[in-house]
Parts: structure tokens; sequence; C-alpha cells
């Protein structure tokens, strides 16, 4: 993170509100999400809005913000949208996803978009591995190519969205 | 395949790298999955919590009940599938009818996991446990 100028210092009051305006961001993104489905032709696959406060947060607090909120957010949206298997692959995906976007970001070299798309294509490898492990096959493997590309697009959108978002909260930090 | 992007957004070199590198890996498991799974009707293995509960075949159409009863696979001109499932998102009903090998119907919640297998290629029962 940069030593530059921030909107109100980052006391620890500060932190704690700021992670609770995300939290219940990602939440209300996981809300919307389930009002409109985006269809990409392929079960599972969904847009993954709340995907965009995880990559915002990446950017903008330190990783270890970022990590605590992906499990309360995928907890909270499992416990009220989804049920236990929901919570269980949406943590693998979610975990995978964010763990590969943090190395891209530290790599350097690629844009938010770029970190984006790593983390949506690992989301759908990381709900894959879940999924093989659960129905003990490899036949999910016939969903690779529809995965990557649909994490691709999505996290492209994605990161499209988040860029777009970060240039208007240049003075956030927490 | 072509990125339909903004062009105020700069991505980077690397950026595209990675997108060639997702975009060709893709490519490569649907070759090599179109080069295993043949054609023809073949038949269908039924597996529930990763054990086989029977094997039907697509050459004539019939309706089987998977672990009693909780999903309704339907066998209909060489196609397989799934008409009926208790569990709640319903993404195996949502799916359309597999027919060609190596093609799956899952239904996570209830672990049940349709998968076609051509009659003389059975190699993929070597690797189901």
């Amino acid at each position: 993170m940069g030593e530059r100028k921030a909107l109100g210092g980052s006391t620890l009051g500060d932190r704690v509100a700021y992670f609770g305006v995300f939290t219940a961001l990602a939440l209300i993104f996981s809300y919307v999400e389930t009002l409109i489905p985006i269809q990409f032709g392929i079960p599972g696959v969904k847009l993954g809005l709340a995907n965009l406060v995880i990559v915002a947060v990446l950017y903008k607090a330190t990783l270890k913000e970022a990590y605590l909120l992906t499990v309360v957010r995928v907890l909270l949206a499992g416990f009220i949208f989804g049920n236990y298997f929901s919570i269980i692959y949406s943590l693998a995906g979610a975990l995978l996803s964010l763990s590969v976007m943090a190395l891209l970001k530290r790599a350097g070299g690629f844009s938010v978009i770029g970190v984006s798309i790593a983390g949506g294509v690992f989301h759908n490898i990381g709900q894959l591995l879940i999924a093989m492990a659960v129905v003990e096959t490899f036949q999910v493997v016939y969903y690779v190519p529809a995965l990557l590309i649909a994490g691709l697009l999505t996290g492209c959108v994605i990161g499209i969205l988040t860029r777009e978002m970060l240039k208007r909260l240049v003075n956030l930090k927490f | 395949m072509k990125l339909n992007l903004k062009e105020k957004i700069d991505l980077q070199k690397k950026d595209w790298i990675l997108i060639a590198i997702i975009v060709f890996v893709a490519g490569l498991a649907f070759l090599l999955h179109g080069l295993i799974g043949g054609k023809g009707a073949g038949c269908v293995t039924v597996k529930v919590k990763g054990e086989i509960q029977g094997v039907y075949s697509l050459a004539e159409d019939r309706v089987i009940e998977i672990n009693d009863g909780t999903n309704i696979l339907k066998i209909r001109n060489g196609t397989a599938d799934m008409a009926k499932a208790n569990c709640p998102d319903k993404l195996c009903v949502n799916q359309r009818a597999i027919s060609k090998n190596g093609e799956s119907i899952i239904c996570l919640p209830n672990e049940v996991v349709v998968t076609v297998d051509s009659s003389e290629n059975s190699e993929f029962d070597a690797v189901a446990q």
C-alpha cells in the first residue's frame, strides 16, 4: 500500500467501519446476483459480482483484510442465500481465486483486469477441484474449457468494473 | 473469441499473455475431449457417492429412478436427461441431455453422477474408485 493521503486516516475505528461497509457491499452484490441470474448456458456459472468488492479490497487494503472479507462474505451469503454445499464450493473457489490474484498482483505487470481474469478462472478451478473430490470422478474435467472461458469473460467484466470503482476511490485507504 | 474491450482500458502485455494462455489451455482441453470422446450410442453409468449404481444402454428408452427417487433420469432417442431432482438448485435438471462419450450430468447435492461411456471404450471404469 502506498503512503498516499487517506480520506480518514487508518485508525482501528476507520478500518472496522470500512470493513463493515465492504462486507455489506459484498453481501448486497451476492443478493443482486441471486435476483438477476445471468445465464451463460453452463450450469453453475455466475458473474461473481461480489468478487468486485474482493478485488477492490485487495487493492485498497491489506491482504489479511481481503482474506477475512472473503471468508465472512462467503459464510454470510451462504447462510442467507445458499446452503451447506454452496458454502463449501464458494469458499474453495473464493480462497483459491484470492490467493492467485494476490500472487499476480505481487508479481507485478498485470492490470486490475488481468488480476481479475485470473481470479475468475481460478474461482472456477477451485470449485471444479472440490466437485471432483465430492463426486469422486474425473469426468468433470469435461467442463474445463467452458469453465476457463467463462472465468475469463466474467473476470474481464469484473476487472473492468473494479477498475472504474478504483478510479473513483483514489482517496480511500484503509 | 476476441474480447470486446473499451479502448481506454489499457491492458498490460502480461494480461494478454495470461488471456492467451487461458484460451490456449481451454482450446487444448476442448480438443482433447473431442479426441477422447467419440460419438455413438453407448451406455450411461450412474454413480451415487462414487459407487456405481447401474449401467444402462442409451439405445433403449427408459426412465430410471436414482437413489430411491431423489433423481429421475430419462433415456430417450439415444440421450440421457435428468428429468427430476429434489435438490434446491436444479442445475442438473436444467442441463441439456447428454449423449457423447465422456459427457456427464452431475447433481452435487445428491452426489449423483451420470456419465456416458461408449460400449467398447470403457477405460474410464478403471479411473473410478
